[in-house]
């Protein structure tokens, strides 16, 4: 009889809790800023996106895209938290609130935008899917592939798009799915697969983890296209605008000349455009929320878009990537952000 | 003579002082509040995610998956639904799980008595191969299994060949498929007469035994029996069988039977890894038999074997399957371990990708605890069952 008793108690006071967090919290501005840092989900680790360093400090685009976040936030480049994620756990960390935003190599898509309860903030990398495989096997374009193993990391776009691309030339091959890239690449080395597969930028990264990269070539074929950006959780317009605004000021940073070298200067500018975007005319951060001067803490502390790209995955880095499509629209790229007025 | 002693019982307690009424009303209490608080999670759930945004529903189990999986039991391609994935990781779990439990259980036998021999080395052998095995963490194992031996493996056009039928590389183990023609019938029904024959003497021998206290060695019949009838009738229906050889095509081998390496050690890894816990447990059935009981079967005159397989296993199994049981269940919940070396399992398949291309957490991540829950209770219920029939009975 009193065990009875107990149980029903216990009952009902987990009930209380169940019902007791319904009610809606603070806004995620008002949270980050609570806590004093942002919580920010990225790749466990992934050179020149985003991957910790032998200090533990993290570095890359998409690190720095967080980093950016926090500057207009704190002021503060450093008031960013790091939750490593494999692909499969990204979605429901951002979901679940475990993390304020999610800046890991995520592919915009239908789906994901629209059924997830997620937003893309824009794109800070634009990619496609590509091959990277064993010279041994003797191959030098993607429709020679047939019959082949594959090795792929589990709960990516690239799963789909390879197994499209491989049905719509009618040949066949055969899955590894891995759960890591780090996996995924033990598993090429080991000789399990004859052909790696993922975004063109990833290939490069993973090509100089191998014992002897240059057993291994990249294929010309770029098999989709892989807008890559960070993603917030929906119903939070402020936040959304937030993440979206801080991406873009980069972007015209770099288009009006701002660098992080120049910032200081640059705030004598007589220059409107460069006024607004700095902070020293009109009300831009008010509007969203942020400190008047958010777009200088940005450019200052983190640097425009091109000085992110050129540190992290550009010509002088292990990477050695090419602006291509990543060039500003002004240079034959498609980086092109909405102004700032 | 009942109802009377009831009419003439004094008006008993007031009902809220009445054990019964109270525990009945308690219990009703209970069930309401689980169902009430059941209730609200659902519902919390559902609307959370709707006011988030994010679809619900199993809807999407009908959706065409669009991946590709190395290897299903069931037939299986990219343009199936997502119902069917589902199905391809459970015979994929199901099937590394009974190969492990069978692995497992033999070898743990083994290792169980060879740890208890006489023999000094037989014993110490197996005492080192539990106390390393058990205190390695079972993931180092798995991917010790895999990377380390796959990476020792030739290339496909380098593969082992056994007679040029069988061959192994780092892409697996190939061997010839049997290919079954007309009249293959006839074999099935030889392989069933010999069953219900072996089953008929068993039971006839069994009652002789009773009867005549003459023993009739049913197991060498019996052995006996289920090779040559099934091998007559395949010779009498004209080898109705025919064997489908791999054959290096392309980048890799092609036709016959394909065990892919992901499968080959998790199998291992599993196997060897619960038969050291396996093995300790035998042992402490063993031990648990008293001294006594082996010699007084000696006294009998009864050979060690007989001694053995009459007199301590059937009283070391009260002591064994309970904890045998735990170790299947873990077995079957440490297959999930797949994900990382990319054995399609359900935990890689369904709970990975379909997850991740469909968003559909909650939903997948039920039906996966679903699944798990009910293959432990099924094994649970089947051991108690077992258990239940070898146990002592007090009569």
């Amino acid at each position: 009889m009193k065990k009875t008793k107990s149980i029903a108690l216990g009952m009902a006071l987990a009930v209380g809790a169940f019902t007791a967090t319904g009610a809606m919290a603070a806004t995620t501005l008002e949270n980050v800023k609570e806590k004093g840092h942002l919580q920010c989900g990225v790749t466990s680790g992934l050179p020149g996106f985003s991957q910790p360093d032998e200090k533990g400090n993290w570095t890359g685009i998409d690190v720095d895209t967080c980093r950016a976040v926090a500057a207009a936030i704190f002021g503060d480049a450093k008031a960013v938290e790091f939750t490593p994620l494999t692909a499969k756990e990204r979605f429901t960390a951002l979901q679940s609130g475990e993390i304020d935003m999610l800046s890991r190599n995520t592919t915009w898509t239908l789906t994901r935008d629209a059924s997830l309860g997620l937003n893309f903030a824009g794109v800070n990398y634009y990619d496609g899917q590509g091959f990277l495989i064993n010279k041994g096997i003797g191959v030098d374009d993607a429709t020679q592939l047939d019959g082949a193993t594959i090795c792929i990391q589990s709960g990516t776009t690239t799963e789909l798009n390879l197994s499209d691309y491989f049905r719509a030339k009618g040949m066949e091959f055969k899955p590894i799915v891995f759960d890591t890239s780090e996996q995924t690449v033990q598993g090429f080395a080991a000789g399990r697969c004859d052909v790696l597969t993922s975004d063109r930028s990833q290939l490069a990264a993973l090509r100089s983890k191998l014992s002897d990269p240059s057993s291994a070539k990249i294929l010309p074929n770029t098999i989709s296209k892989e807008p890559l950006g960070p993603v917030v959780r929906q119903g939070d317009d402020q936040w959304f605008n937030i993440v979206k605004w801080v991406l873009s000021v980069q972007i015209n940073a770099e288009e009006l000349g701002v660098t992080s070298a120049n910032a200081d200067d640059m705030l004598k500018s007589d220059n409107p455009n460069v006024q607004r975007l700095l902070g020293t005319d009109g009300d831009m951060g008010a509007k969203l929320g942020l400190p008047a001067d958010f777009g200088y803490k940005v450019v200052k502390l983190v640097g425009n878009y091109g000085e992110m790209y050129d540190r992290n995955v550009g010509p002088d880095t292990p990477l050695g990537l090419d602006r291509g499509i990543n060039a500003l629209w002004t240079e034959g790229g498609v980086m092109y952000a909405p102004p700032v007025r | 003579m009942k109802k009377q002693t009831i009419d003439s019982r004094p008006a008993g307690p007031k009902p809220w002082y009445d054990p019964r009424v109270r525990s009945i009303f308690f219990q009703v209490v209970a069930i309401a509040l689980v169902f009430w608080g059941g209730w609200t999670l659902v519902d919390n759930t559902l609307s959370n995610m709707e006011s988030r945004g994010i679809s619900t529903g199993f809807g999407f189990l009908e959706e065409s998956a669009g991946f590709g999986i190395i290897m299903h039991l069931v037939p299986y391609d990219a343009t199936m639904s997502y119902g069917r994935t589902f199905w391809v990781g459970l015979t994929n779990t199901l099937l590394v799980s009974a190969m492990g439990v069978v692995a497992a259980t033999i070898l743990g036998f083994v290792l169980g008595v060879a740890r208890l021999s006489s023999n000094w080395l037989v014993a110490k052998i197996s005492l080192v191969y539990i106390e390393v095995i058990r205190n390695i963490p079972l993931l180092l194992q798995i991917f010790f299994w895999y990377f380390a031996v796959l990476s020792n493996l030739p290339s496909p056009r380098q593969s082992v060949d056994v007679g040029g039928t069988l061959f192994l590389n780092n892409r697996g183990l190939y061997l010839p498929e049997p290919l079954t023609q007309d009249g293959f019938g006839l074999v099935w029904g030889g392989v069933l007469a010999a069953i219900a024959a072996v089953i008929g003497i068993r039971i006839w021998a069994k009652k002789r035994q009773l009867a005549t206290g003459q023993i009739f060695p049913t197991f060498k019949v019996g052995v006996a029996i289920l090779v040559l009838v099934p091998i007559v009738s395949y010779l009498v229906a004209g080898r109705p069988l025919e064997w489908e050889i791999p054959a290096l095509k392309g980048f890799n081998f092609g036709g016959g039977i394909t065990i892919i390496p992901e499968l080959a050690a998790l199998w291992i890894a599993l196997s060897l890894y619960t038969a050291s816990f396996i093995a300790e447990i035998v042992r402490s059935g063993i031990l648990s038999v008293s001294k006594g009981q082996t010699e007084a079967s000696k006294a009998l005159g009864l050979p060690h074997g007989l001694t053995l397989r009459l007199v301590v296993i059937p009283q070391a199994m009260r002591v064994i399957i309970p904890p045998l049981t735990s170790q299947y269940l873990n077995l079957v919940k440490n297959s999930s371990l797949a994900t990382a070396i990319g054995y399609p399992d359900l935990v890689a398949v369904f709970m990975g990708t379909t997850l991740n291309q469909t968003g559909q957490a909650v939903e997948v991540v039920a039906m996966t605890m679903a699944v798990y829950l009910t293959i432990s209770l099924l094994i649970s219920l089947f051991m108690n069952i077992y258990n239940r029939a070898v146990a002592i009975k007090e009569r």
